[in-house]
Formats: C-alpha cells, structure tokens, sequence
C-alpha cells in the first residue's frame, strides 16, 4: 500500500527447485545424496555414468506430487536414465514446464524420517516437526497417528535451542537422533540465513551405513526478502515464467493468470479478489487477478489493458476502482491517455467511485470512446461485464 | 469512546520527512487529528508544515506526550520504528509499511509480546474513528460518525464497504485495517474483544479473505465472548490455490485457507456474511437497532 513493490509480485512464491535446495542444505552442513542437474537427456546418461552406472531421475518442477505423478524413476542403467530424462523433458508436469531433471546416486535406505520447520503464522514462531515416517502427507499424518509426529514452537527471539532437539528427536531411533538433530539445526539455518518460510525434507533417510540423508528439499522463500537474498534472486532466475506475468511484474502490476473470459483491473488486492467474486456470482468468470496499486496514472492502465488484452480469452474488461488515496480524475485522464496507445478488441465497462469519481466519470463521458461502458456501482459493473463476455463469445 | 484512538490520541510520525509521510502526516491532521511529532533520524529541529521533528521517537514523547506512532519508514527499516516505538511504550503503534521480511516480523511481534503497546498492520491502511481521529492513510471523506466497528484485513476493499454504509446513512465508531501479511499486530479478536467492550459499538463488521485461519480464531471467539451481532464478509472464493493474491497472506494452501471454509466456520458461530460488499451493507442495515 505505501509503496509498489519492485520485486515479486502476485502469485509468484519463491519455491525453490529440489536441486537448488539441496545445493542451500549442502552449504549448512546438511548431507544431500551426490546428483547432477541434467537440461538434455545425453546430460542425464553421462551424469548415470558418473554416478556408477544406476541412478534417480527427478523431475525439477515448482509443484508436489513428483513421486506419485510418475516425476522420479529409477534407472538401471545409462540408457534407461537416458530415456527417462527425454520423456520427463519433453512434456509439462502438471502443467508446469520442465527445462531440467535432477540425477542422482541410490542409496539403500534403513528406515526414512520426515523432518521440517516453517513459520506459522497463527502464532508468528518457527514450527519444528519431526515423524518417525517418512514419505508422508505431515497433514493426515497429524490426524490419524499424532504419536509419529513431535511439533514444537520456536519463539524466534531465541532461536532453535538443545532442548528443542532433544524434545524433537527422543521418539527416533537412538542411532539416527544425534545426526537428525544436526539436520535440524541445518534447517533452522537456512530457515534464518535465507529467509526462508518453509524448509521440508520428505523423507529425510537413515542408510544401511549409518549416514543421515535429506532426499528430497522444498525450500519456500518470502520474497519480500529478496533485496538482501541477492543469490536467492538468482536462483529465481532460472525458473520459466509465463511473458505476460514477467511484463505485468516489471510493471509493478500484481498479476495472476485465471481461466476465464472477464479481464480485471482493479486497485487493491481485497477488491480485486471481490471483483473476482462478484463477476462469478454475475454469472461469468475472471480471466484474471491484477491489481494496479495506488498510483494508477496512465502507464499502469495501459500496461494493465496490453497484458489483460494479450489473453485470447479475454472477452470483457472490468475496471473496478475505488479511489481512496488513489483519485479517479487522474485514473480517468490514464484510462483516455491509454485507450490512445492501445485499440481494445473488447469492450471495457468502468466503474469509479470515491474521491474525485464525478470529475472522473465525467472526463470519460467526454471523451466518448465507443469502447468504454460506464457503471454506477460494483454490482451494476460486474453484471454488464458478464452479460459483455457472453454476447461476444 | 471508539477504539484504539478517539480525541485523546497524539501521533507522532516515523518517517514524516519522506513523500508519503509527509503528505498523510499533513491530511491527517487536517482531519482533525492531534500530529505532535514527527521523527526522521538526522533531521532534528526542521518542522513539516509546523510539525516539529525529532531524532528519536523517545525524544519526541518527552517533548510532546505523543502516546501513538504512525510508521511510513520503508520496509527495510521499518521493524526498527516498531522497536522504538514500543521502547517508548506507546499505546498503539500504526505501521503501513508494505513489504516487511515475515521473519523481521515475527520477531517484532515476539519483542511487543508482554508489552503495553498494541500494533496495528504492517502493510495496513491504519485506523479511523471517524470525526474524532484519523492515524493513516483511509480517506476521512468516506467515513461517518456512527455506531458500527469495522475490522479488515484489507484496504480498498474497506473503503468500498465503508462508503456502502456511508452511503445508507450507518456510522461507524472505529474503522481498523489490520492488514494483509501473515504475520501482523491486532487480529479480529483483539478487535472484536474492544469492540465488544465499547459502549458506543453495536454491531461489528468483519471484512476476510483467503488464507491463514484468522477468521477462523475469531469465529471460535465471537462464539465464545461476543454478544453483539456481528457482520461478515470473505473475498476470493474464486482464487485458485497456492496462488498469492497480492497480499502476501492471502493463498489457499491446500485445502486450509479457503473463503469457503471461512464463511461456514463465520456463519456456524451465528455471523451473517454478505456474498457482495453489497449485501454486507444490506445486512448491516436489516441488523442495527
């Protein structure tokens, strides 16, 4: 509110591919299997090769479920880890673009842990969690068999102590307790160096040799820390993002692509998600979220109107303002300027109100842009723009 | 009476000197609020537009018996204003800052735990009591004198239900927009238990949205401890999950978080919720006596 952000943006959480956790765990001390980040599938064979012949190939994808959505296979051989790196980089997981596999050694397993700590913010401390299971949903594992999992707050002013490992650890088997507690007290680190909101192994392994593992990582950053995390912001570059998402966050614009046929323009992110809301119960759907913040003058508009317009969905557009701070004359005098850099396909229903939104309203009526439908109220303007989006499909 | 600030309230403003401090410092005052102070480290001795500036928050208490802060500092430094005005022991500390690292939040609020001062936001659009005094940036004009508290978690989102009352001729006692990151001074029950308390309160509005379980806390506590009826409403019941939308707080994960769940959990504890700002405004106007 008291400043448009500079970085980040709608929708964009700064989730951390496996490997690049994993590459933050190694440098606190946490052990991580050896792996290889493969982008060709020659790379894939090549790193099997190194890694002794057999090895995991993981999919490196910003979502969950990779086990279960056939995201890991194990391969036998350099041409199975070959072939499975092709097929796992050749098509979308999830719907999320695949651009590298991770390759890694296997490992014979003793027994698997689960082990995270993330802020909750009910209470705004750290929350450790430690199962004696691994590969769980931590969730239902909380309901059907709370015995398995220890849960305990940490008050950040005093940081993860001795006795919350022990408190964490003293359920587990006596030989993984001191190496799982340094695992926790790696994890804590990164939680604090990097800013972190989520640090989760799942599972987190005991092997055959004594050794402690972390097999997988899910690291979540809070990207409002991302002006002291400069090597955090270079991770983030590698991840595919959609254009119109990149131009709408240069813009400063907090922008979330939805599936429907009515574009949203909205300032504030309360009203913007009600103007969600109410286009539904109007009988459409929103092909967007975007909030153009409290400035709104004329280059934001036509920024928001450009990367709205580029869906080809987009039947309908729904200007929904409620000046406060923000003063509708000068969104008005935006709204014409920028209707004179871009010709809309669609129409565009208006609706302003609270400081200044007569002198607002009158300067769109005067300038008379066959294009631009004008509504009293929020309701009337969700109404008109779901009525727009359907005579036009 | 009202809540948290009323006539008795004087601000001082951390970060009077930049662009935005200075001109909601001014329009704050000029809603008739008492703005004694302000603080800009290094800039002791100016005056913004008459109001003295100070070093230190402390200093400035001395000098002028200001008992709340207003915090327009950016968000790197913006915790230290937190600490300094909680230091002071200010009754209510008013933090609109945007883009606080959630971890320099959470030890904030782990430093204020035990302290006298209440902390309203960050990322907040603050608190008005309209006709008496006005410590942020909602715009006074939209507000009327009455009867009905409001909490929020949002801003704009505020203003249009705010202005839906105004518009049907309902006041409002106090108007308080907690704000939207997940980790954040006064909640709904913090606000409901004053609104609760206050005599010239009737009826309370409480504006959600996704993510977290706020609402959820406090409909167990309007169930528990308020007698006052209680109006609801929830944005983004059409937001797809492990999307932000915009407030760094407001994500479903999961199945946790969603309007949905809030709503029933609202509704179970006897609070109408309006589908439509609209509707709030509706049910508002079915309800006060």
């Amino acid at each position: 509110m008291a400043r448009p952000k500079a970085l980040g943006g709608a929708g964009l959480l700064v989730d951390l591919y496996e490997h690049q956790g994993k590459e933050l765990f190694a440098r606190h001390g946490i052990p991580v299997p050896r792996g290889i980040v493969a982008e060709t599938a020659e790379t894939a064979r090549t790193a099997t090769e190194i890694l002794g012949g057999s090895a995991v190939v993981k999919v490196q994808v910003q979502v969950g479920g990779r086990g279960k959505g056939g995201g890991v296979v194990l391969a036998d051989t350099p041409d199975e880890a070959e072939a499975a790196a092709a097929r796992l980089l050749s098509e979308p997981f999830k719907g999320h673009r695949v651009t590298r596999v991770l390759v890694e050694e296997r490992l014979p397993i003793a027994h698997e842990f689960y082990a995270a700590i993330t802020l909750d913010r009910s209470t705004g401390t750290d929350l450790a969690m430690v199962a004696s299971e691994g590969g769980v949903d931590v969730e239902e594992l909380a309901r059907t068999r709370p015995e398995a999992l220890r849960r305990l707050h940490v008050d950040p002013e005093i940081g993860l102590r001795p006795y919350h490992l022990r408190g964490l650890t003293n359920h587990l088997p006596k030989e993984a307790r001191d190496l799982i507690e340094e695992v926790l007290a790696g994890l804590y680190d990164v939680l604090v160096r990097s800013d972190a909101t989520l640090v989760e192994v799942n599972p987190l392994v005991l092997l055959t040799d004594g050794r402690v593992l972390a097999l997988d990582a899910k690291v979540t950053i809070d990207d409002n820390a991302l002006f002291r995390q400069p090597e955090i912001e270079m991770l983030r570059s590698v991840f595919p993002i959609d254009p119109v998402e990149f131009r709408a966050r240069e813009a400063g614009l907090q922008y979330v692509k939805l599936d429907g046929e009515v574009g949203i323009i909205g300032n504030g992110a309360g009203l913007v998600m009600s103007t969600l809301d109410v286009v539904q119960q109007a009988g459409a759907a929103a092909a967007n979220f975007l909030d153009v913040g409290g400035g709104a003058g004329a280059g934001a508009i036509a920024t928001s109107l450009e990367v709205i317009l580029s869906d080809p969905n987009v039947r309908s557009v729904l200007v929904n303002i409620f000046g406060g701070i923000t003063r509708c004359d000068l969104v008005a005098e935006g709204m014409v300027e920028a209707l004179e850099r871009v010709e809309p396909r669609v129409r565009i229903v208006v609706r302003l109100d609270g400081t200044n939104a007569e002198e607002g309203r009158r300067i769109l009526e005067e300038a008379g842009h066959p294009m631009v439908v004008p509504a009293a109220t929020m309701l009337e303007a969700a109404e008109r723009a779901a009525r727009l989006a359907k005579a036009a499909a | 009476m009202a809540i948290l600030i009323d006539e008795g309230t004087k601000v001082v403003v951390s970060g009077i000197t930049g662009r935005e401090g200075t001109f909601h410092a001014l329009r704050n005052r000029d809603y008739g609020t008492k703005v004694v102070a302000g603080v800009t480290p290094g800039k002791a001795g100016r005056e913004v537009d008459g109001v003295p500036v100070f070093d230190t928050i402390a200093e400035a208490v001395e000098a002028t018996g200001a008992n709340t802060s207003l915090i327009f500092v950016p968000a790197r430094f913006a915790t230290e204003a937190i600490y300094e005005a909680a230091d002071s022991e200010l009754d209510v500390i008013v933090c609109i800052t945007e883009g606080i690292p959630v971890r320099d939040m959470a030890r904030a609020a782990s430093y204020l735990r035990g302290r006298p001062s209440r902390l309203v936001g960050p990322n907040c659009p603050g608190v008005i009591s309209p006709g008496r005094s006005n410590v942020g940036i909602i715009p006074g004009e939209i507000c009327t004198p009455g009867r009905v508290g409001l909490v929020s978690r949002s801003g704009t989102l505020t203003y249009q239900i705010v202005h839906e009352l105004t518009q049907r001729g309902i006041g409002q006692s106090t108007c308080v927009g907690m704000g939207g990151d997940p980790v954040h001074g006064v909640g709904f029950i913090e606000c409901l238990e004053l609104f609760e308390r206050d005599p010239e309160t009737d009826l309370v509005v409480l504006i959600g949205e996704i993510g977290g379980d706020d609402e959820e806390r406090a409909a167990a506590f309007i169930r528990e401890h308020v007698t006052k009826p209680v109006v609801g409403y929830i944005a983004g019941f059409t937001a797809p999950p492990g999307k932000r939308m915009g407030h760094a707080g407001a994500i479903v994960t999961g199945s946790s978080g969603t309007a949905q769940a809030k709503a029933e959990a609202l509704e179970a504890a006897g609070v109408r919720v309006g589908r439509t700002p609209t509707e709030v405004a509706e049910l508002v106007q079915a309800t006060v006596p």
